[in-house]
């Protein structure tokens, strides 16, 4: 059998558990693909010999019949994830060297369902950035272009390797986070699936932090099925993380009816915005009169407080990251500055630093540390935080006026070179945000589906939101838009 | 609210990151550029709004008072840029 990387994970299950392959061959094939895309730059510390261990491992159980869900399937865990004895520094400079004694809590549930892991991805330092352009392991490279143009094009970010891999079936699915949009984001640029789960439903511990009460774990797949198989694996209740929800995680494949009737879908109107692409604009239309023709019943709706989630998100998640981000002082972990005569402990944290983070994440870390600095404290943290509360109870209004979901783009264009922001002020890169922001701040689940390509042959997304802990409600609408987007295209092997 | 290259000094040393002094006026007009965009904020009436400080309303869970984990220094100290003798070493703090 031949290409046996390009399989979704659902089909390799199947496959694998009728013996009609091997979790070793698939295996191998990914890492042989995994090889020949350097090009990418998507896998910045691969593990060949651990992903052949816990390939064999899963070949045996397969044989003993005692197959769990994820056995032997191979992912790209993003370098997020601190992986035990594998190097995991959130493709910062500061964590160079850093090895972690200890297994997230959600690349374990992924192990301990049967998963292989292929190598660390690659992403924005942080997880801060909408282009993957922040990382200290350089760009990851879209594997789709504008037709023949080999301008490279960014796979979005922060997951930007996640994503990139995905698509380019260099793993058979991928682990992203999301704290404003960075698995959706990417998704959207790469043409795959991507589900930010409801805030609590995976474990945070172990996974680097950037903005604590925003930042979660999903998955990034091929198909809504894939996404469903595997966010069950990744989520439920960790005692080491008290924002963890202690409430049964449901089979969500097993809620993926296709089945749509009488389903109510918010379209909201604060998210047409001036200057939107018409092809966005088009793909939006095109995916509510899918839903209606499935069933649903559409309902124009208001969440008045949109405007004013970019800039409350870039108070609320600087400041968080300024607090979590203090941690790296060149003591216990990471990079440490060289340094000289006379230099005492505030030279080694100053110098340190400033070695060691990025400039997006040195202005982050700044602008967090200003915000919430005496004497504006209250004029911006606390503001931010109030203006959080108004756009989370502008969902709760229309969840409780009978919405079961609300359709709207992923993002405000298709992918963009490479370079092609570099000048511009980060407040422009920021707006790459704009749709998938809201979500984090109110904590619900959001869902990215590719839906279409743009006259340059790119994909485009779009993006389902639900009510809190109804992923399997919302995933299988998104199971339903995606039958009728009938989405096959994959970008033409150039790497 | 303008920042000049005096906040902005402040700001990087409370954060301690070492910011070249030629670097500070790009720097503030950096700042200045997203605190400009923040004070979009202003327009929102908040009255009578409390600060979120939960997305999902509960109650942090508690546990016994007691020790669940330790006794591995070397695991702890494994990735230290400087450990010596069981401890983390730094430049002297005390005069």
């Amino acid at each position: 059998m031949t290409d046996l990387n390009k399989m979704t994970l659902a089909d390799a299950r199947n496959n694998l558990r009728a013996g009609e392959i091997t979790s070793v061959e698939l295996t191998e094939a990914c890492l042989d693909a995994v090889d020949a895309a350097d090009a990418l730059n998507a896998f910045v510390h691969n593990t060949p010999e651990l992903a052949l261990e816990q390939a064999q491992a899963a070949d045996v159980r397969l044989a003993e019949g005692d197959a769990p869900s994820m056995c032997g399937l191979p992912l790209g865990i993003k370098d997020l994830f601190c992986t035990k004895g594998v190097p995991s520094q959130a493709a910062s400079a500061i964590l160079n060297g850093f090895k972690p004694e200890y297994e997230s809590t959600v690349s374990q549930n992924l192990f301990d369902a049967g998963a292989v892991m292929l190598g660390k991805l690659n992403m924005d330092e942080f997880a801060m950035g909408s282009s993957n352009e922040t990382s200290t392991y350089g760009d990851v490279i879209n594997p789709w272009r504008r037709g023949n143009d080999a301008i490279p094009l960014t796979p979005g970010g922060s997951s930007g390797g996640s994503a990139s891999a995905v698509a380019a079936d260099l793993c058979l699915a991928a682990t992203g986070t999301d704290t404003g949009g960075s698995i959706r984001q990417p998704a959207a640029f790469a043409g795959i699936t991507g589900i930010k789960p409801t805030y609590g439903r995976c474990s945070r511990w172990g996974i680097i932090a950037f903005a604590s009460s925003l930042d979660q774990a999903g998955p990034m797949t091929k198909t809504v099925r894939d996404s469903a198989i595997m966010l069950e694996a990744m989520c439920g209740h960790d005692a080491k993380d008290s924002t963890s929800a202690d409430i049964p995680v449901p089979n969500f494949e097993a809620m993926l009816t296709g089945d749509v009737r009488g389903k109510v879908i918010g379209i909201p109107k604060e998210y047409r915005m001036n200057g939107m692409p018409a092809e966005i604009e088009q793909l939006w239309a095109d995916g509510t009169a899918m839903l209606k023709d499935a069933g649903a019943e559409i309902r124009d709706i208001t969440l008045p407080h949109t405007k004013y989630a970019l800039p409350a998100y870039y108070v609320i998640a600087p400041a968080e990251a300024s607090s979590n981000l203090a941690r790296y002082d060149g003591v216990r972990y990471g990079h440490r500055a060289t340094l000289e005569a006379g230099d005492g402990i505030t030279e080694m944290y100053e110098k340190t630093r400033a070695e060691g983070f990025g400039p997006e994440v040195q202005r982050r870390v700044m602008i967090g540390t200003y915000v919430l600095s005496a004497g504006f404290y209250d004029a911006y943290y606390n503001r931010a935080r109030r203006v959080r509360a108004l756009i989370k109870k502008d969902f709760e209004d229309v969840f409780a006026a009978g919405v079961d979901a609300i359709l709207t783009p992923a993002t405000p264009s298709a992918a963009f070179g490479l370079g092609e922001m570099k000048d511009a002020d980060p407040v422009q890169m920021y707006l790459n945000d704009v749709f998938t922001v809201t979500v984090n701040l109110a904590g619900l689940p959001g869902i990215s589906i590719p839906a279409g390509l743009d006259a340059q042959g790119l994909p485009l997304g779009l993006q389902l939101i639900g009510k809190p802990w109804e992923e399997g409600d919302l995933l299988n609408t998104a199971y339903a838009l995606e039958n009728a987007a009938g989405f096959v295209a994959k970008p033409q092997k150039w790497w | 609210m303008s920042i000049d290259q005096n906040t902005a000094a402040k700001v990087a040393k409370l954060a301690r990151i070492k910011v070249e002094d030629d670097a500070l006026p790009a720097l503030a007009q950096e700042f200045n550029n997203i605190l400009g965009f923040i004070e979009q904020l202003n327009e929102v009436d908040v009255e009578g709004v409390e600060p979120m400080t939960s997305v999902t309303p509960m109650r942090l869970k508690r546990r016994e008072d007691v020790v669940t984990d330790g006794g591995m220094a070397d695991t702890v100290m494994s990735n230290a840029p400087d450990a010596r003798e069981g401890f983390f070493a730094v430049p002297k703090v005390v005069e």
